[in-house]
């Protein structure tokens, strides 16, 4: 259409967010369809299933630890904290791109967001379910963490001890899980209430009228409805900040060499945009692949997100490099130890393949061809994924493993049950990753609408 | 009412006063509160924190009254009174008894600590000249040995439970039987006795039955002292070393500062005092030692000769010989070790020449009686006899060489001359010389009686069983080291159907119903009254009456002054005639063996004998090519006896810091040439004998030797000593064989391709240039006292800091640890483990890094490896460093570890929730996590075990050292009841009680004039890691070396690398 002018002058505008012939009434049908179905492709299935048994194996390796304690982990003395705090940090980083999608970009007027903000707030709070599973798991007496860590007035007149940043991360943490879940569910009200319309049957459409809270879209509802999510918006990007800094604060905090680093705070939280970003698109390739959803989330969407990730990439990778700079800057010797036990110590493997994962393999993105390349960026994004898995065992365990006084170093082998319950809360995610899917509207339906160039032209009649 | 107070408030006021109440006018506390308040009760709660918890308090249990009270009802519980309120009891406080733990027959002499009836801690007897207050690792952990469930429980016969009475039936029977031959079939093996009761009441067996044979072995004992000292001396004699009087010392393979050598605790005492450096007095002793496998003494030498263990016979004849200045054909042979033995020949020669009469040289245990006799004859060149070196009356009962002995037996077996076999002890089957057959020759016995602590290898082809009694069960007496008697108090009745070994003996006499207590009491009531005995108090004045002494005796746990005298060996007069003294009835005269000095009321001083100056030589040792292999006793479990004891397993073992296992030492160049590495298992060839041992790699071993310990490959020792399948071959014993006792040449190893796990708790033992342990030689110190100060890193000043200092107000307890002193034997491990409940994990939870012991004795090592007389070794104990700025208490998130007023990093259990928090951040790793379940709660018999002062953690609990916090409260509430301030010593922490060098000090360091203030004013003191700021409580004294400018130039500095 307008391409014509565009390319006389060399300059060449996006691709569209929203492939063309769509109208108001094909959005809907396509996005409710995958729910109000009986019939289900048959990679949902298989995934489910697949999934429903690591969700199974995560429940056996939970009761397990709970029968007989920590110690069925690898993690000893020195390396008190090991793939149960790695697993924390990883969740808690990928929740991360959810409300960095909802709530800044919504900000920052990024319309393309609309196609997968949904998935992406929905994938930011099962990945914080994920999360709080192990700072609670991961203490030797969970029936007593579970609220000894909140302040509530006690018979032996103590608080928690404030000055602990696990104490932050609690406040942290639970402040970001219920600002996006409020976040995720006020979006899906407008939705919530197409479902309940367009429902067949009467228990569904009392479960969706139920859940749409009255929402009839009256432009009273609408006024107060872009006002609530706004507010959100504004109360979520704070927070996209401030949980991962706080994440950090674990560490930083600490006197451990690898640890006591004021980098950290910036470092993780690019570190968790990333991997936010990556597992976004590990979602988001195979989904609109399964439901043929290419004409909502678009080449231009993976292309952005694949954008986002190579510019936290090369933020993170400016981390590690700073890291290595500061160690031979500090003339501190317990930190130059830390660095060279890095890179060739028994752990050296798992330094340079994260090195390898985020620093060499998103430099491919810019390459425009990769970057367009939906398999490519499956790939990527999935080695993104143990890139900073292995981040966090370098900071966790290899700091740990050799501190201060060299009669107490040691090594950390994992156990069994320690790779169990990591790949069992993957399938307690994907489990409700799909479960989601088959259930609520994984796209916004009424946003996408927006993106119509019906809306653009009918003005505020769109709504 | 205070009327008077009103009238003059009223008169007093200028102009109309208007009042509301007459409380008001009286002015009183209740009005000013009611106005202070203005707001009803609560709201001002808010102001006061201390209000504020109560206020927390009320809410809370309002919120549990309402919601979830009354749930479940209490079960009564009866609290029933004494009927008869036992002696000195006062529930919570407990009693001390002295007593002993015999080992090899020699006394360990110990104070018990009892709660409620219940031994639960063993500590040195603070008295005793062999202990004074210090007791080693192995003796502290005999009180775990007592609660094993694993012990023997009942006599049987052939596997069937049988009464005690069926037994002396038996006995009775079979002992007619040798009536007529006079015993001629009779044989009785024991250990060692030094017992004077037993001695006794052996000879009169011996006396009824002329033509029986008593046998004496022991394993792990020192013929080659024995008979060495009978070569100087003529006659059997006991030599104790006074180092508390040596500057210059030389060890040929002496490992006097052994973790569970006899007499080492005193030794270890008197060594360290004599290094005890301060600021004030720079005296300091120099040791040098010649040895084969390192040690813990090679460690703490200033020079160290690695050399064959059996070349040092060679070096000793050489040295010998300069010494003494008498030509021989030695003084021409060269030194072994090559030019390097030559130059320690001469440097050595002269350094000992130049300190007659303070010098001292001492030959170790597992060499030969040449090498005994060698050294006391340098010992009486160098004019050190008297001074450094005395001599006394042997103090066994009978000295034999035991070997001898014990193969003497074993072909009175072969030939099916023994009818009776009593076993006292000792475990033969299993510690006998491989060569000797000993346990197949058991089948050729008529009747074998074992009476032994467990069920082991020999009770296993015995016929009769009769389970032992544990040294806190019954009455007994032994000597120490230095032959003071030393007498055992039972602290409980026997957990099971044990009896002692006088209980058995006196099966074989005519008065087969005496009681243990009746025959030790009897003995000494008699011997007070008459006879070789003379028995004075310790200010050397008699006693009114028997009973008088004896009670002093029981009370002290030995009888002062008896060192001096021999245990005679005489049988006990007949009952029914005059009660006659002990040693007066005629000796027995039935052993072709040296008896003791014939007269023993003029006990024998070795001065009066001069040493016979050229000792013979021992036999040329067979000239069988391949490597030297050198026998040794496990630290820890010895000869297998300790093999069920878990503190024992789990205790590191010097140097190695290995647990749980044994393993052959090989050097690394060994290693280099044969392609070994720690945990390969290789098979050892040996006289026509196969063994198998996981190898480990061990800096300072000679290249050709390879060094394998007794104790292990038990089949039949109890659930934690028993091997899994593939380590029953880990057996030293297989390859022993009785000609050659502790090395011998011509072993072949080879690699078996099979790995084997040795966990151990260190496995780093270099420095990385961070100097946690510091360490310099004298003169460095004398010239710069502040250089270990400079060698860590840069101390922030105090001021660096916002925040105001903290004032400890009252106490500051602090502790300062000397590692000029620390040997590094790892007695205050053990003592850490018995006072405060901490439980055994097991090899595969120490492979893991969980091990539970809150104080660690680290191990560094600073050298060369292949150069090993550059090999320096020191050890760090490591408990909790109290922080002031405790880098734990900050990341604790239900604060569960807090900071006493007085400066501790208290540990509250009972809020842990278990994030391990403060483990990472600790920059010293001394916090321990129960990880599982690790103290057993399940095992009934341990529970009677346990301190009830600390508490048994849980799983899911962090824990760590508390400075004995439970002790610092007992002298707490001492000095409170007296109104004064706790004095100084009068808090022990159980490492620093149990110290045998005395290198751990703990105290007030508000109090200027305490001795760990005093330490910590010294040069020497400094922080580990003070740099980042801890400030820990817990500080340093660096460790000092005095190396002889000729064999080591002042140049070449040792201080780490």
């Amino acid at each position: 259409m307008e391409s014509t002018p565009a390319r006389a002058s060399g300059y060449k505008p996006p691709p569209p967010v929203i492939e063309p012939g769509h109208t108001f009434e094909s959005v809907t049908s396509k996005i409710s369809s995958v729910v109000l179905t009986k019939y289900q492709p048959v990679g949902w299935i298989i995934t489910t299933l697949i999934a429903f048994m690591f969700l199974n194996l995560m429940i056996v390796s939970v009761s397990y630890l709970f029968l007989k304690g920590i110690g069925i982990w690898g993690n000893n003395v020195p390396v008190g904290w090991a793939f149960d705090i790695i697993n924390f940090v990883w969740w808690i980083g990928i929740g991360h791109a959810g409300t960095l999608i909802s709530a800044i970009l919504l900000l920052l007027k990024q319309d393309w967001r609309t196609s997968i903000n949904r998935f992406a707030e929905a994938m930011t709070l099962f990945a914080v379910a994920c999360a709080l599973m192990f700072p609670l798991i991961h203490t030797g007496r969970p029936w007593l963490a579970a609220y000894w860590l909140l302040p509530y007035p006690n018979g032996m007149g103590i608080w928690p001890q404030f000055r602990s940043p696990l104490i932050w991360d609690v406040f942290a943490v639970s402040t970001y899980g219920t600002v996006s879940a409020l976040f995720w569910y006020t979006g899906l009200i407008p939705d919530l209430a197409t479902f309940r319309d367009r429902a067949k049957h009467r228990v569904t459409r009392m479960i969706y009228g139920a859940l749409a809270l009255g929402w009839r879209g009256s432009a009273r509802h609408w006024q107060r409805y872009e006002n609530a999510y706004l507010l959100l918006a504004g109360m979520s990007t704070p927070l996209v900040l401030s949980v991962h800094t706080v994440v950090s604060f674990d560490f930083s905090i600490g006197i451990i060499p690898g640890w006591h680093t004021t980098i950290f705070p910036p470092y993780f939280v690019a570190g968790a945009i990333y991997a936010g970003f990556a597992m976004v698109l590990t979602l988001a390739i195979p989904l609109r692949r399964m439901f043929n959803f290419e004409d909502f989330i678009t080449m231009r969407h993976l292309e952005n997100m694949a954008k986002i990730t190579l510019v936290t990439g090369l933020i993170v990778f400016y981390g590690y490099l700073t890291e290595v700079f500061f160690a031979y800057y500090s003339a501190n010797q317990y930190e130059k130890y830390m660095i060279i036990n890095r890179m060739t110590g028994p752990y050296a493997w798992s330094y340079w393949m994260l090195i390898f994962c985020n620093g060499l393999v998103p430099q491919t993105l810019w390459i425009k061809r990769l970057r367009t390349n939906p398999f490519w960026l499956f790939i990527m994004s999935l080695i993104v994924s143990i890139g900073m898995w292995l981040e966090r065992f370098v900071i966790i365990v290899t700091s740990l493993h050799r501190d201060f006084l060299p009669s107490s170093w040691g090594m950390y082998y994992p156990t069994f049950w320690d790779f169990s319950t990591f790949f069992g809360t993957i399938g307690f995610f994907t489990t409700l990753m799909f479960l989601f899917v088959r259930v609520l509207p994984m796209i916004s339906i009424f946003e996408v609408r927006t993106l119509l160039p019906q809306s653009k032209i009918e003005g505020a009649e769109g709504h | 009412m205070d009327f008077a107070a009103i009238r003059s408030r009223l008169a007093g006021a200028e102009g109309r006063l208007y009042w509301r109440s007459l409380a008001e006018l009286s002015d009183s506390l209740e009005f000013r509160e009611y106005l202070h308040r203005e707001f009803p009760e609560q709201a001002s709660e808010w102001n006061d924190p201390k209000g504020r918890r109560s206020f927390l308090k009320l809410m809370s249990a309002s919120l549990a009254l309402a919601g979830v009270g009354a749930c479940t009802r209490q079960p009564p519980e009866d609290i029933v009174p004494y009927v008869r309120q036992p002696e000195e009891i006062v529930p919570g406080r407990p009693l001390f008894f002295a007593s002993a733990i015999p080992m090899s027959g020699i006394a360990k002499p110990v104070l018990v600590e009892s709660h409620m009836g219940r031994p639960t801690k063993i500590e040195g007897n603070p008295e005793h000249p062999a202990s004074a207050g210090a007791a080693d690792a192995v003796t502290q952990a005999a009180v775990l040995g007592l609660y094993d469930p694993d012990r023997a429980q009942t006599v049987t016969y052939r596997g069937e439970v049988r009464p005690w009475s069926a037994f002396m039936g038996a006995m009775q029977s079979a002992t007619s039987g040798q009536k007529g031959s006079k015993g001629a079939g009779l044989r009785i093996l024991t250990e060692p006795v030094t017992s004077p009761s037993m001695a006794e009441l052996l000879a009169t067996i011996l006396q009824d039955y002329p033509a029986a044979r008593w046998h004496q072995f022991d394993a792990i004992g020192s013929d080659g002292a024995r008979n060495g000292i009978k070569q100087a001396h003529g006659s059997a004699a006991n030599a104790v070393y006074h180092f508390d009087k040596a500057d210059v010392i030389l060890s040929l393979e002496a490992d006097f500062l052994s973790p569970s050598g006899i007499g080492s605790v005193r030794y270890t005492k008197d060594f360290a005092d004599r290094r005890r450096v301060t600021d004030e007095n720079k005296h300091m002793n120099r040791l040098y030692i010649v040895e084969s496998s390192p040690t813990l003494t090679g460690a703490k030498a200033e020079h160290r000769l690695a050399i064959k263990s059996s070349e040092i016979e060679g070096f000793a004849r050489r040295l010998a010989s300069t010494i003494t200045g008498q030509s021989s054909s030695a003084a021409s042979t060269p030194a072994p070790g090559g030019q390097l033995g030559e130059k320690w020949v001469a440097a050595v020669a002269k350094d000992l020449q130049e300190h007659r009469g303070r010098s001292l040289v001492i030959a170790g245990d597992y060499q030969p009686a040449a090498v005994h006799a060698l050294a006391h004859a340098m010992n009486q060149a160098l004019g050190n006899i008297d001074a450094t070196v005395t001599y006394g009356p042997a103090i066994e009962a009978q000295t034999v060489d035991q070997h001898a002995s014990l193969a003497e037996l074993s072909n009175a077996m072969e030939a099916g001359q023994v009818q009776l076999l009593l076993i006292l002890g000792n475990n033969p089957a299993f510690t006998a010389p491989a060569d000797l057959k000993f346990a197949e020759r058991l089948a050729k016995v008529g009747l074998i009686v074992y009476h032994g602590l467990y069920h082991d290898e020999t009770a296993d082809l015995a016929h009769w069983n009769v389970p032992q009694t544990h040294p806190l069960e019954a009455w007994g007496d032994a000597r120490a080291y230095d032959g003071t008697v030393t007498l055992m108090q039972p602290l409980t009745e026997p957990l099971y159907d044990a009896h002692s070994a006088y209980e058995v003996l006196t099966t074989l006499t005519t008065q087969p119903m005496r009681k243990t207590t009746e025959i030790v009491k009897d003995y000494w009531m008699r011997a007070f009254g008459a006879g070789v005995w003379t028995i004075r108090n310790a200010q050397g004045e008699t006693f009114n009456n028997a009973e008088a002494f004896w009670r002093q005796a029981v009370h002290d746990g030995f009888i002062s002054g008896t060192a001096a005298l021999a245990t005679p060996f005489a049988p006990a007069p007949k009952p029914g005639a005059a009660a006659g003294a002990p040693g007066t009835a005629a000796a027995a005269t039935t052993t072709d063996t040296a008896q003791a000095p014939s007269d023993p009321s003029t006990p024998a001083t070795g001065s009066a004998q001069p040493p016979a100056p050229t000792p013979t030589p021992s036999p040329a040792p067979q000239t069988a090519g391949g490597l030297e292999l050198i026998f040794r006793p496990d630290p820890h479990v010895l000869d297998g006896r300790f093999a069920n004891n878990g503190w024992l397993q789990e205790a590191p073992k010097p140097l190695t810091k290995l647990t749980w296992d044994t393993a052959a030492w090989i050097s690394p160049r060994l290693a280099e040439t044969r392609g070994l590495d720690r945990g390969d298992v290789i098979e050892l060839r040996y006289r026509g004998l196969t063994a198998r041992m996981p190898v480990f790699i061990v800096p300072g071993q000679p290249d050709e030797s390879v060094t394998i310990f007794f104790g292990y490959g038990r089949r039949m020792s109890g659930r934690v000593g028993n091997p899994p399948e593939e380590a029953r071959a880990f057996n030293a014993f297989l390859l022993r064989t009785s000609d050659a006792p502790w090395f011998g040449s011509g072993l072949e190893i080879s690699k078996t391709g099979e790995r084997y796990l040795l966990a151990t708790t260190q496995d780093h033992h270099a420095m990385e240039g961070r100097y946690p342990a510091r360490v310099a030689t004298i003169a460095e110190y004398e010239k710069e006292p502040e250089i270990f100060k400079h060698m860590g890193g840069h101390v922030p000043p105090r001021t660096l800091t916002l925040l105001p200092e903290v004032d400890y107000k009252g106490y500051k307890w602090g502790m300062a640890i000397d590692l000029a002193s620390c040997t590094g034997c790892g007695a205050c491990v053990v003592a850490c483990v018995a006072e405060n409940n901490i439980p055994v994990v097991g090899k595969e939870q120490v492979d893991r890094n969980r091990e539970m012991h809150w104080i660690r004795v680290d191990h560094y090592f600073t050298g060369d490896i292949d150069r090993p007389e550059s090999l320096q070794a020191i050890h760090q104990p490591v408990p909790c460093q109290q922080c002031e700025n405790a880098p734990c208490e900050v990341v604790c998130p239900v604060a569960a570890t807090t900071h006493s007023s007085e400066g501790l990093n208290d540990m509250v259990y009972n809020r842990c929730v278990g994030t391990r928090y403060c483990s990472n951040n600790c920059p010293y790793k001394v916090r321990r996590f129960n990880f599982l379940l690790y103290s057993d709660w399940y095992t009934e018999s341990y529970y009677s075990q346990r301190n009830p002062d600390v508490t048994v953690r849980s799983r899911g609990v962090m824990e760590k050292c508390t400075y004995c916090v439970q002790r610092i409260n007992t002298a707490r509430i001492d000095a409170k009841k007296e109104d004064r301030a706790i004095r100084d010593g009068e808090i022990v922490t159980a490492c620093e009680a149990t110290c045998p060098a005395d290198a751990i000090v703990f105290g007030n360091l508000n109090d200027p004039d305490s001795r760990v203030s005093k330490l910590k004013a010294q040069h020497r003191n400094y922080g580990v890691l003070e740099d980042l700021n801890t400030r820990p409580r817990t500080t340093y004294l660096a460790s000092l070396r005095n190396p002889n400018l000729e064999l080591e130039p002042a140049g070449e500095r040792t201080t780490g690398h």
